[in-house]
Formats: C-alpha cells, sequence, structure tokens
C-alpha cells in the first residue's frame, strides 16, 4: 500500500469534468483507490464517481491518495499528477 | 363524447400565449417517468427484479451512447463530458450496486431500489454548500428517471425520435431535453406548467416556435397523434378541432405570414414620426452570430449586446483574445454601425460556475453585475482590454450593469482610462473615441440621473430590472408577477426623469428592456423623447411601423396626459384609445 498527498489546484475544485477524469484515469488500474481529505478525515473511493463529487473539494483541498494492489505505485504516481496538474484547467 | 361522424368533440383549453403564431400540429406527448411514480413495493422474486435492474441499466447506457454521439456532434465535448459524467455514475460503486443491495437484502422491487437510491444520492448533493454541486443533483435525478422507465417498462417517447412536424406537448421542458430537438420539426409547444419568463418561453421566442404554456390539466386528455391547433398569441389550444376550426386557423397563419411580408418593407425604412422626430431602432444580442444578419433585420444600431453568454457557455473564464475575437465580429459584422456592449452582468439568476459564487439569500439584490466586476478588478480589466482593442473594428461603446451610485460609475470609468493608457503604451491599435454609459435598471440611479448626466455619455434604461426594482416585484414569482407592469406610473416617471436629464446635459437615452418592443409602449416613448429604442430582431418591423404612422407633437400631449395617471390600468387604457 502507498499513498502521497496532493493539493487540489483548479478553480472549480472537483467538479463533474475533473471528478470524472479521475475516475477514468483510477479505472485503468487494479489497484484499489480510495482518497481521504485532510482538513476533515472524510473518505472515498477513488473509482466512485459520486463519492468524489460529494467531498466537496475545493481549490486548494489538501488529499491524501491511497493505492493497494499489484499496481499501486503506478495508479498512485499517474493520480497525483493527474490532480497536480490542475486538470488541465486554470 | 363522439360526433355522428366518429370524430371526438373539439375541447378548448387555455394557457399563456407566450410566443406568437398560429399553428395546426399533431401533438406529440413527451412524458418521461418520474421518480415519484415508483411505488415503494417489496419484491418475493429479487433474481427477476436483479435481472430487471440490470437490463435496464444496459438500456440507460445504450441510450447515453447515442445521446454522448449526438452531443458532440452538435454541441461539441465539451458539453458531452457531462453526459459521460452520467455514464460513470451509472457504473459507481456507490449506485448502482446499493440498488441491488436493496433488492437482495431488504427485498425492495427494483423500483423502490432504485427510486430510494436515486433520492438518498441526490440528497446528498443538494446538502452541499456550492451552488454548482447542488445542481449535480438534477444530473442524478435524470438519471435515476432513466433507469426507472426501463424498470417500469414504460414505453416513452424520446424527443430526438420525433421525424415529422409535430407541436410537442409536455409537463415542461429542461435544457437537456431541448437539446435532443430537431427544431425543423417543431411547430409549437404546450405545456402543463412554465410562464413567461421560463425556459420554455425564451427558447421558443428566440426560435420564432409557437408557443402556449401552463395549460394546466387541460393537457391531460391530449394523445400522441391528436390534431391540435394552437395560437401563441392568445394562448388557446384546441384540442381535436373541427374543420371550421382548422379552417380559421389557416386562415390566421395566411394572414400572419402576409402581414409579416408586408412589415418586411420597413426594415429599410428609417423610423420617423410625420412630423419628423427620429428614433434610433437598435437589437439587443447574445451572440455574436446574432449580428450577421442584423442590417437586413432593419437594425441600425446594437443597443444591447449582453456579453455574459460568451462567459456562460464554458468552463474557464475567456482570455482576452478570445473576447476580442467575438466583439470584433459583432463590430465587422454591423459594419460601423454603432454596438453598445455591456460589461459582464453575472449574478443573480446567472450563474458561472467557475466562478464558484456563494450562495445568496437575495441574489437580485448581491453579488451580481459591476459589484461584482469591481470587486474582482481582473475580470472587468480584461473584457475592457477586449473591447477597447476591437473598437479599432467597428463603433463600438461601453455600458456598466447595475449601476447605484455615482462612485461605482467613476471607478469603472478610471478602469476604462487605465485600461485605454496602458494598450496604448503596449503600442496596440484601439478605438479614438468609445463612449461610456451606463444602465438605469436600478431606482437610485434614475433619481439621480440628473448627476449621472454631466458625467456619461448615454443612458440605456434596462425595464426589466428597472420595474422589478421599483415595483419591489420578483418577475419569476408567479404569484405576484401580476404587478410587474412597465406601465406603472412610478415607472413611468423615472423614464422621463431619465430622457429629460440626458436631454439637459446634450447626451441621449436609450431603451433595451421589452417595453421598447412593445408597439404599445411605443407612442407613450416617443412623447418622452427616446432616443434610442433597442429590441429583439423580430420586433423591429413592428416598431418602425408604429413610429412612422406617429405624430410626435400628439404623442407629447398623450405623455403629459399619462404622467398625470394613477394607475397602470389607466395608462394602458389610454394608450389603447390612443391606438384605435
Amino acid at each position: 500500500m502507498v499513498s502521497k498527498q496532493a493539493t487540489i489546484r483548479n478553480a472549480a475544485g472537483f467538479h463533474i469534468r475533473p471528478a470524472q477524469l479521475f475516475t477514468e484515469q483510477a479505472g485503468k488500474f487494479q489497484s484499489q483507490i480510495n482518497i481521504a481529505v485532510e482538513a476533515n478525515g472524510v473518505r472515498a473511493d477513488g473509482k466512485s464517481i459520486l463519492g468524489l463529487m460529494t467531498l466537496g473539494l475545493q481549490q486548494g483541498s489538501v488529499i491524501t491518495i491511497t493505492a493497494d494492489g499489484p499496481d499501486e505505485s503506478e495508479a498512485l504516481e499517474a493520480l497525483v499528477s493527474l490532480v497536480e496538474s490542475g486538470f488541465g484547467e486554470a | 363524447m363522439d360526433t355522428v361522424r366518429g370524430k371526438p368533440a373539439e375541447i378548448r383549453i387555455g394557457g399563456l400565449g407566450v410566443s406568437e403564431g398560429v399553428r395546426v400540429g399533431k401533438a406529440f406527448v413527451y412524458a418521461p417517468v418520474r421518480l415519484e411514480e415508483a411505488e415503494e413495493t417489496k419484491t418475493d422474486a429479487p433474481d427477476r427484479e436483479i435481472a430487471r435492474l440490470h437490463e435496464a441499466k444496459a438500456r440507460c447506457l445504450q441510450d447515453l451512447e447515442q445521446l454522448i454521439a449526438q452531443t458532440q456532434e452538435k454541441l461539441g465535448e465539451e458539453k458531452a463530458v457531462i453526459l459521460k459524467g452520467q455514464v460513470s455514475m451509472l457504473n459507481d460503486p456507490v449506485f448502482f450496486p446499493p440498488m441491488e443491495q436493496l433488492i437482495r437484502q431488504e427485498q425492495w422491487s427494483a423500483a423502490a431500489a432504485v427510486r430510494k437510491v436515486t433520492e438518498r444520492t441526490a440528497g446528498l448533493f443538494e446538502s452541499m454548500p456550492v451552488e454548482y454541486m447542488r445542481e449535480r443533483a438534477a444530473d442524478v435525478r435524470d438519471i435515476g428517471g432513466r433507469m426507472l422507465t426501463y424498470v417500469i417498462g414504460r414505453e416513452v417517447s424520446r424527443l430526438s425520435d420525433i421525424r415529422e412536424e409535430t407541436i410537442i406537448v409536455a409537463d415542461d421542458l429542461t435544457p437537456s431535453d431541448t437539446v435532443q430537438l430537431d427544431r425543423r420539426f417543431v411547430l409549437g409547444f404546450v405545456t402543463r406548467i412554465g410562464g413567461k419568463t421560463s425556459h420554455t418561453a425564451i427558447l421558443a421566442n428566440s426560435l420564432g416556435i409557437a408557443a402556449v404554456l401552463g395549460a394546466g390539466s387541460g393537457i391531460d386528455s391530449i394523445r400522441t397523434g391528436d390534431l391540435l391547433v394552437i395560437d401563441g398569441t392568445t394562448g388557446e389550444c384546441v384540442i381535436h378541432p373541427d374543420p371550421s376550426t382548422v379552417e380559421a386557423a389557416r386562415e390566421k397563419m395566411r394572414l400572419q405570414e402576409e402581414s409579416r411580408q408586408q412589415l418586411q418593407a420597413y426594415a429599410n425604412q428609417e423610423a420617423v414620426t410625420v412630423d419628423g422626430f427620429r428614433a434610433e431602432i437598435a437589437a439587443n444580442i447574445g451572440t455574436p452570430e446574432e449580428a450577421a444578419g442584423l442590417p437586413e433585420q432593419g437594425a441600425e444600431a446594437v443597443g444591447l449586446y449582453r456579453t455574459e453568454f460568451l462567459f456562460m457557455s464554458r468552463s474557464a473564464m475567456p482570455d482576452e483574445e478570445t473576447q476580442f475575437q467575438a466583439y470584433k465580429q459583432v463590430a465587422e459584422s454591423m459594419q460601423g454601425r454603432p454596438v453598445i456592449i455591456r460589461t459582464l452582468d453575472i449574478g443573480g439568476d446567472k450563474e458561472l460556475p467557475y466562478l464558484e459564487l456563494p450562495h445568496e439569500l437575495n441574489p437580485f439584490l448581491g453579488y451580481r453585475a459591476i459589484r461584482l466586476c469591481l470587486d474582482r478588478p481582473e475580470l472587468l480589466r480584461t473584457q475592457l482590454r477586449a473591447i477597447l482593442r476591437a473598437g479599432a473594428y467597428g463603433t463600438l461603446k461601453i455600458m456598466f450593469p447595475m449601476i447605484s451610485g455615482l462612485q461605482e460609475w467613476r471607478q469603472a470609468k478610471k478602469m476604462c482610462e487605465e485600461v485605454r493608457a496602458e494598450l496604448h503604451a503596449e503600442g496596440v491599435p484601439i478605438a479614438d473615441k468609445v463612449e461610456l454609459g451606463i444602465m438605469v435598471e436600478i431606482p437610485a440611479a434614475a433619481l439621480q440621473a440628473d448627476r449621472f448626466a454631466r458625467e456619461v455619455d448615454f443612458f440605456s434604461i434596462g425595464t426589466n430590472d428597472l420595474v422589478q426594482y421599483t415595483v419591489a416585484v420578483d418577475r419569476m414569482n408567479e404569484r405576484v408577477s401580476g404587478l410587474y407592469d412597465y406601465f406603472h406610473p412610478a415607472v413611468i416617471r423615472l423614464i422621463k426623469q431619465v430622457i429629460d436629464a440626458s436631454i439637459l446635459h446634450g447626451k441621449w437615452t436609450g431603451m433595451c428592456g421589452s417595453m421598447a418592443g412593445d408597439p404599445l409602449a411605443a407612442p407613450l416613448l416617443v412623447g418622452l423623447g427616446l432616443h434610442e429604442w433597442s429590441m429583439s430582431p423580430s420586433a423591429i418591423r413592428k416598431i418602425k411601423r408604429e413610429i412612422t404612422r406617429l405624430n410626435a407633437a400628439e404623442c407629447r400631449t398623450l405623455a403629459e396626459r399619462i404622467l398625470d395617471m394613477d394607475t397602470a390600468a389607466e395608462v394602458r387604457e389610454a394608450l389603447e384609445a390612443f391606438r384605435a
């Protein structure tokens, strides 16, 4: 099991498009993906778009992404860089 | 109720006529399944219910795939991603599996399980603090409703299946419904709910589709295929019309077409009264594309270019270059004729998801338009840069919305001067002179018009908001919208005050609210001395015809009489008598 922190960069936070892109990416890996919000410890399944959206993440929110499974390192790296890139949004 | 000939008797129902035109056509009843229709029953055959659930999901995915392809083609990738999000929801571990569990473990029927999980999930979104997220509840309900349709196994006619000219009959139409419409086949709308300012009304008006809204339970007896006659002016809808009714309707359509052609002649005429008072007739537009046909439709100017659509149709702020291109396109389409660009009027009922504006209890009295722009100066600065640059390609003027006091106007003007100096220093080509004006839609600005008139180049009266703020009535609230009337004598006094102040200081006043496009109001506005009249392009010819028939001296006498009246009803009566 590996985990790493990431910060939400895009202005609009985790709205439907970023959530869609994140779950799409997470779904490509066999590992279980989990997200925990630093501020309040609330968790969600990283492959659940509804779970992610209802976390209420905003610009500046810090999350911990955890991956657990055969391809955990690749999964973690891909997802952290996706979040840190701001999903290609301003 | 059959007559001797076997034809059902004609039934007349009434609604609100919101988009003019008489139409004869076959009904297409659109009735998507609502979540509330799912009965909360238990099952003794959970395997069968789970099979149903899976079948429904598969068919929903099929539908969505089709819809995504259509959307990509018609509206682009940006909009399609939202629908892809719905696919993800269907496949979501917290959406579909819990439905299975409810059936397996608690013996709920498939329909009940869909309803429970959908409502619970929608509830999660509804409790979130950000407006954008609360609105996603509608997406969840949409997908739940789709599932339920297949679970219940009801045959639901889909809007995308329409292949011949029809009149659409529905409870109401949502923006996601209208995406699926092939506009060539839509003659008219008849709905159960909805008023003059609903989404459906606005859509019908902009597309020239006749519409009768708010017909209530009258629509219950309409079946797909029934012949209908609708009149979008009077709000009447006739089900199973008698041949004589159809004949009369066709005659009316013929007359409407004839007068439309006669009106066409006015497109190229100037709006001058018989005694020489000249009005400048302009158009309101929301997108650069709309500017293209304006000169042919008789518009001498653009009196209001609402820039917010440029900001609303995307997921991030449009940059200076994008804005510049849009404004330049409008300037060039108008071939040197004046164009008044209104700076960003966002907030109130118009939101931008990427600005993440906090939810307000009183959005119309809150953080919107110029208030927001002065608070986030980069927004306005970028827009002003784009406008001044585009000004080099035509005659652009700038108008600031929601001005409530002189300090706001002075701040906005100062920013404009700074931006001009900045562009000049950068050596970027800009317009030599760009007139600056304010929109008068808050009574405070109208009452101080004499002070503003010393400093602004022009006024433009936005009657829609001015009436709302003067009479303190929310025009969306159907219980009080009857009070909403621009013939209220208090509103007329404010309009007079603004026009008088501008004339005294050698400036001019325009009007861009719906009053300017109302032929009944024309003699009053001529009498008050309104210089520029801006309206929806479809009203231009009618107003030009109206003005050319008037005598300005008579209108001034009429206006004086009206200013002495007590109620809106008296004003209307006087105007109707004057017209007769």
